[in-house]
């Protein structure tokens, strides 16, 4: 996990250390001294804000499963108990709750970054397809932790998306059964979904170091897309982008406060303040902000089987990305016409997001089709065909090259 | 990093569509734009407001309507109504709660005391029913939380859920049906087209003109008493809103200076490198 390292034991106690566990070698070569591309720009930070928003989450989660109790007849109680008794229980439950959304929201810039620079290709798949993993893992545990207050959504929620499973042939109806725990979404279904809820973070933490160790191997992309060539090219992590990735960490920090302070409940449902009712049906059942993409893709195919298949699909896909894009160049930069296409897919994933948003019917649906079709044609199609059809900028010579080019202008004319 | 702001600024447009997606009930017309003091950030409870409010749930909603998840000594509680502890250990006491076992295994009756919660008209949900022609008056504790006055991407980030508004648009928006409503409109039902479920609502109009005397001569009309109500309403689902904002801007104040000196020291840093 370390790169190049002069770690010399100062101390005595250092010297002693050193020769039993070398653990300041380690944080010295990975997270001091770790030469970094010099030339990443802020769409690079969001993985120190994401690191950031787990251990945020794991803290808030941690403290509020002190005072939650998962039972089908406490459990919205004892979220409300948090909300006026516990203290600062409210601002632990609204940074958990706004803590999930700023957490996908820095995941979907981050997951973008990666398609546009071409993060995920040769010698970084394992990397990508790590990351693929806990974007999967992260959204298990949100859906669960939706369930937990136990409100409307929660419960209908939690109904519509266990019941996916039962489209599986043959052995749907008991795998659903198995997940319950029984014959419908009850007191043991909630239970297990706490249990896992607890569990799934710290899996994904360890994921995360994976992911961290995987990055570490061949080191950082970068906005070129042109290999490390020298030390030239870099600089160490620290202190140049601790404080780079400290100053964008503030900066999304005052976008969470501003959510969980000044607008606490406009990223969930307003229908989740009524406790669960499982013989009252809301109007609309609808997923947080972001699942709606995907239920717009589920609910796109007439099938349920279908449904659930491109759901399911249109995630694993992504583990194929860096085998889809056949182009030799890795960043989007460089890469006139796959610019624009990866533009057009970025805008139909937010309008999948807006149509999954609405009921499925009419015009909904039909576009929904549409967009659900061209999200696989992006994939399948377009991103193999690409490489072989375009024809690339040249590419920099190297990253020192590329930022003293990016310079000149700046200097004066004459 | 101009560019990067300005695509995080489409990406962000993009993304509040997507939130706030709820959608209103077919024909429910939207909640009348009233404004109340704890409006936008910097707002609070209006105290004297609070009190009325809490008078006129008391003597008229608590008939019918529980509130099962606030206590008498919230009463008296920080960014509350701002009764005084006494006041509150006179109010609960006027109450009686059913208690026990007792050393002697029977239940008892006793005054009711600042820890108690607000008692419930009725025992359960099926009494509730039974008593209100099949229909389960809702508890009031989180109404301005969970039943939206409007909808809307955007007006709903703006302008909040509007539940308090929701509130008062119902207990003041009864209307004379027309013949044809009339003609559908269920035996025993009333016709409010601010409802949330149909336009058919079982509660009959519940405020008259004068029925709640205020103890600091405050109008007491339908209208200022569906205020009154509605602002004690906000105030029994969101306890903690006054605290919460001004933590908020503690928090942000905070977070922009230490934002501004990060952005200083990275830039001194990355001066040798650029």
């Amino acid at each position: 996990m370390s790169g190049p390292s002069n770690y010399q034991p100062k101390s005595a106690f250092g010297k002693w250390m050193h020769e039993r566990l070398p653990i300041m070698e380690m944080v010295q070569g990975s997270l001091l001294d770790f030469p970094t591309p010099k030339n990443l720009n802020y769409w690079w930070t969001f993985g120190g804000i994401l690191a950031v928003m787990l251990v945020a989450q794991l803290i808030t989660g941690i403290i509020l499963a002190m005072h939650y109790t998962p039972h089908v007849s406490m459990a919205f109680d004892s979220v409300e108990h948090i909300m006026r008794d516990v203290n600062s229980g409210w601002l632990l439950r609204y940074l958990h709750a706004n803590g999930a959304s700023m957490f996908f929201m820095a995941v979907y810039i981050h997951i973008f970054r990666g398609m546009y620079y071409g993060s995920y290709k040769a010698p970084r798949e394992v990397l990508w397809m790590i990351g693929v993993l806990i974007y999967l893992v992260m959204m298990a545990t949100a859906f669960m932790g939706y369930v937990l207050p136990w409100g409307q959504m929660s419960f209908w929620g939690a109904k519509v998306i266990t019941n996916l499973f039962s489209a599986i042939p043959f052995v749907g109806e008991s795998v659903t059964t198995w997940l319950w725990g029984g014959y419908s979404v009850d007191n043991p279904t909630l239970n297990r979904f706490f249990s896992l809820h607890y569990l799934l973070p710290f899996v994904l933490a360890g994921l995360v170091g994976l992911h961290i160790w995987a990055l570490h191997v061949p080191g950082n992309g970068n906005p070129t897309g042109v290999n490390v060539k020298g030390s030239q090219d870099t600089v160490p992590f620290h202190p140049y982008y601790t404080m780079k990735d400290g100053f964008a960490i503030v900066v999304f920090m005052i976008l969470f406060s501003a959510f969980t302070f000044f607008a606490p409940n406009y990223l969930g449902h307003a229908i989740n303040y009524l406790p669960a009712d499982p013989l009252v049906t809301p109007a609309h059942i609808v997923p947080e902000w972001y699942y709606l993409p995907f239920y717009a893709i589920l609910r796109a195919i007439p099938d349920k089987l279908g449904g659930v298949v491109a759901m399911f699909g249109s995630i694993l896909i992504l583990f194929f990305l860096p085998w889809l894009d056949t182009s030799r160049v890795r960043s989007g930069t460089y890469r006139p016409i796959f610019k624009q296409f990866f533009w057009v897919f970025a805008i139909v994933c937010v309008a999948l997001g807006y149509l999954g948003s609405k009921p499925a019917e009419g015009a909904y649906v039909f576009w929904s089709r549409i967009l659900t079709a061209y999200y696989f044609i992006h994939f399948i199609v377009i991103l193999p065909l690409l490489g072989l059809l375009e024809s690339p900028k040249p590419l920099p010579p190297s990253i020192s090259d590329s930022v003293l080019a990016k310079k000149k202008p700046l200097a004066p004319a004459e | 990093m101009k560019k990067m702001l300005k695509t995080l600024a489409i990406a962000t447009a993009g993304l509040l569509v997507l939130a706030g997606v709820a959608s209103a009930t077919e024909g429910q017309k939207d909640a009348k734009a009233i404004s109340y003091s704890f409006e936008g950030p910097f707002g609070t409870f209006d105290k004297g407001q609070l009190q009325r409010g809490y008078k006129v749930y008391k003597e008229v909603c608590a008939s019918c309507h529980s509130m099962r998840l606030v206590s008498f000594r919230n009463l008296s509680e920080h960014g509350g109504p701002g009764f005084s502890v006494e006041q509150v250990k006179a109010l609960a006491a006027t109450f009686t709660v059913n208690d026990g076992p007792g050393n002697d295994g029977e239940m008892f009756d006793r005054p009711g005391l600042p820890s108690d919660r607000f008692p419930s008209p009725f025992a359960n949900g099926q009494a509730a029913a039974a008593a209100n022609g099949g229909a389960v008056p809702p508890d009031l504790s989180l109404i301005t939380k969970f039943r939206p006055g409007w909808y809307g991407t955007f007006n709903q980030l703006l302008n909040g859920i509007g539940g308090p508004q929701y509130v008062y648009s119902v207990l003041t928006g009864y209307e004379e049906p027309t013949a044809e409503i009339k003609a559908e409109m269920p035996e025993g039902k009333h016709y409010n087209p601010y409802f949330a479920n149909g336009h058919f609502i079982s509660m009959a109009p519940p405020l008259v003109d004068g029925q709640v005397t205020f103890d600091d001569g405050a109008p007491n009309t339908v209208d200022a008493m569906a205020r009154d109500v509605s602002a004690f309403l906000a105030w029994t689902a969101e306890p903690k809103m006054e605290e919460r904002k001004s933590l908020g801007f503690m928090v942000l104040i905070y977070l922009a200076v230490l934002a501004l000196l990060l952005y200083f020291v990275k830039k001194k840093i990355w001066a040798d490198q650029h």
